[in-house]
């Protein structure tokens, strides 16, 4: 009754016969009506269940951290230093800046090598040379390995080995920049294939080269996809602290760190190290500091989604 | 000359430019092409670089310790005064967070899926799949701090006649990685439902089945290679999950249990544990480490694989 007439080829003749075979088929393949009914209801129950335990489950770890570290959450909360004694006073001054320093040597590294990536994948890369397979097969097979055998690659190649950095910020910098760069280079890609194939041909019939149609037409129209992703990424680094245990983060640092000497330690690194201690007070803290750090990632995961519906929407208008 | 104007020939970018007697060789084009080859191949260079760091250590891990030993012992006891290097406990321990995360993660993410993808009046979806792409960022410590915190204590009230010890407990660890992959598990699963057609949906209903039989009859199946994809890459994302089992399993002394309530060790909470000290390089610590790792890459490697064949299938059914 409800097929549109595009997908029945044959209009009122073609209705007419699928009204017979669905009375014929219905009577002699399914139970009656009102059992069919009950299976639905319980099936519809089954799903909002099954949607209630998945939404009440992840929020209340949010609010769990509301109600438990809340009473903690002050400006010195921000401001004052680590301490082993008191945890009363202490707080995630270094932590904070080491998160920054660690951070911001991710953005810098990952966004030109992730959107060049993309671009290379998009744009030039021909599907019938083997090696651009593998570099494709790599990619989704990279995001898939777990954070802390970064960790390992961190404290083998970049800590030891070829770099030798040391325990540094800018050892944390390059681990972290390794583990999401899989997720930059997806959403780049993903941005990139959006751009419709006419805004290209237009500008090649132009007499553009494909460079000046890369930077001038691609880039700018797939630019909120590509800044999607790049929030994305940064938000999954700033809560990331397996891999950086291996590469030196956990040390307790009672001085403002730098980027390339001295021990640092990150805003996650800093929580887990509170939680580990027994006291009942450590844990508080520990509590405190997840609110900070979930403040911060699931307000730029808001932001990241919501640009993208936004950008979505614009391109399929 | 017939072939340039060939309208077959694809129509995106610059495959479709044909030279018409440049007037000066585009070096600037070339150079850039290189440097973009460069950055995408930084990805396999990581690659590359994972594989050589673990390859020697495990190598020299396997000149002290015999391969026998370390597959078939089930005494988990590196760094002990007469250390033993069986591995089955810590791969029990891994094994036993998969099993339950999963089982916790495949029903409620599927269902969560099916209603998303099936059921949600198109407002509701709106709101929902946002959402749980946003809660799907919740970092990994919040969520060991909170089973530790506050799962564990409850579980002990809720189920008081279970043998609790200790603080810590693998299962209350695997309930909360399985809260963990929920949104993965969901939206991998959604994306591969809605790749159905429409058409299949349309001829089912037009044969007179109810919305229920529509979605397990025909949705469901058509769907399955994406919903495979979504458990294996669920599994392995569990394999690999380590501050939420560092927190909230214990990284204390291994042992081969099956117990739920116990605190048991993984491979990854070995790894975060042991390495969290300065090893020094070359020592037995330090290989066995590597040694580990090279297992926990080599599992998570053959999953991911399993993963992408299974994706590739459904896209090349529907696309």
């Amino acid at each position: 009754m409800s097929q549109p007439t595009s997908v029945t080829p044959r209009g009122r003749g073609a209705q007419l016969a699928t009204a017979g075979a669905r009375d014929a088929t219905s009577s002699i393949f399914t139970p009656p009506p009102h059992d069919d009914r009950r299976a639905d209801a319980v099936f519809r129950a089954l799903l909002y269940l099954g949607l209630t335990v998945a939404l009440t489950g992840l929020a209340s770890i949010i609010i769990w951290a509301l109600v438990v570290g809340g009473p903690r959450v002050n400006l010195a909360l921000l401001t004052a230093g680590p301490s082993t004694i008191d945890p009363g006073s202490a707080g995630y001054r270094t932590a904070i800046l080491g998160t920054i320093y660690v951070i911001g040597g991710v953005v810098v590294l990952i966004l030109p090598l992730g959107v060049g990536s993309a671009i290379y994948m998009e744009e030039y890369a021909d599907r019938s040379k083997w090696w651009n397979r593998v570099i494709d097969v790599n990619i989704q097979n990279l995001a898939g390995v777990p954070s802390i055998v970064f960790g390992i690659l961190g404290l083998a190649f970049i800590v030891r080995g070829p770099l030798s950095l040391g325990f540094v910020a800018a050892a944390g910098s390059l681990t972290l920049a390794l583990l999401v760069l899989p997720t930059i280079i997806l959403s780049s890609r993903e941005a990139i294939r959006a751009v419709p194939p006419s805004i290209r041909d237009g500008s090649l019939a132009l007499g553009a080269t494909q460079w000046q149609t890369i930077r001038r037409q691609v880039l700018p129209a797939a630019r909120p996809g590509i800044l999607t992703g790049l929030i994305l990424s940064v938000a999954r680094a700033i809560g990331e602290a397996a891999p950086l245990l291996l590469v030196g983060a956990t040390v307790f640092v009672t001085f403002d760190p730098r980027f390339f000497s001295d021990g640092y330690s990150t805003l996650p690194v800093m929580i887990f190290n509170y939680a580990s201690r027994p006291q009942e007070e450590f844990r508080l803290l520990a509590a405190a500091g997840v609110i900070v750090m979930l403040g911060l990632v699931l307000v730029m995961n808001s932001f990241a989604v919501w640009l993208r519906n936004r950008y979505e929407q614009q391109l399929s208008s | 000359m017939s072939s340039t104007l060939d309208p077959a020939a694809p129509s995106v970018g610059a495959t479709a430019r044909q030279p018409l007697g440049a007037a000066r060789p585009d070096y600037l084009g070339t150079a850039v092409k290189g440097v973009l080859f460069a950055c995408a191949a930084v990805s396999v260079a990581a690659t590359l670089a994972i594989v050589a760091s673990l390859l020697p250590p495990t190598v020299s891990f396997f000149r002290q310790i015999p391969i026998r030993e370390f597959f078939t012992g089930t005494l988990w006891a590196p760094g002990f005064a007469n250390a033993s290097f069986g591995v089955w406990p810590i791969v029990v321990g891994s094994g036993m967070v998969v099993v339950i995360s999963l089982s916790v993660a495949i029903p409620v993410g599927l269902a969560s899926a099916v209603y998303l993808s099936e059921y949600a009046p198109p407002r509701v979806r709106q709101v929902i799949k946002p959402l749980l792409e946003v809660l799907e960022g919740i970092p990994t410590v919040a969520i060991g701090l909170f089973a530790f915190l506050f799962l564990r204590p409850l579980a002990e009230t809720v189920l008081p006649f279970l043998p609790w010890q200790g603080p810590f407990s693998i299962g209350v660890a695997a309930v909360a990685v399985g809260l963990l992959i929920i949104p993965l598990v969901a939206s991998v699963s959604d994306d591969a439902m809605r790749g159905v057609p429409r058409s299949l949906r349309e001829g089912a209903y037009a044969l007179g089945a109810s919305k229920f039989n529509v979605t397990v009859r025909v949705v469901l199946p058509a769907a399955i290679s994406g919903i495979v994809a979504a458990i294996v890459l669920a599994a392995s994302r569990g394999v690999g999950e380590t501050m939420v089992v560092l927190l909230a399993a214990g990284a204390g002394r291994p042992q081969l249990s099956f117990d739920p309530t116990k605190g048991v060790q993984t491979i990854t909470a070995y790894i975060a544990g042991t390495a969290t000290g300065d090893i020094p390089t070359g020592t037995l610590t330090y290989d066995t480490i590597f040694a580990v790792g090279a297992l926990l890459f080599a599992a998570t490697f053959v999953l991911n694989m399993i993963a992408v064949r299974f994706v590739r299938r459904y896209r090349e059914v529907y696309d």
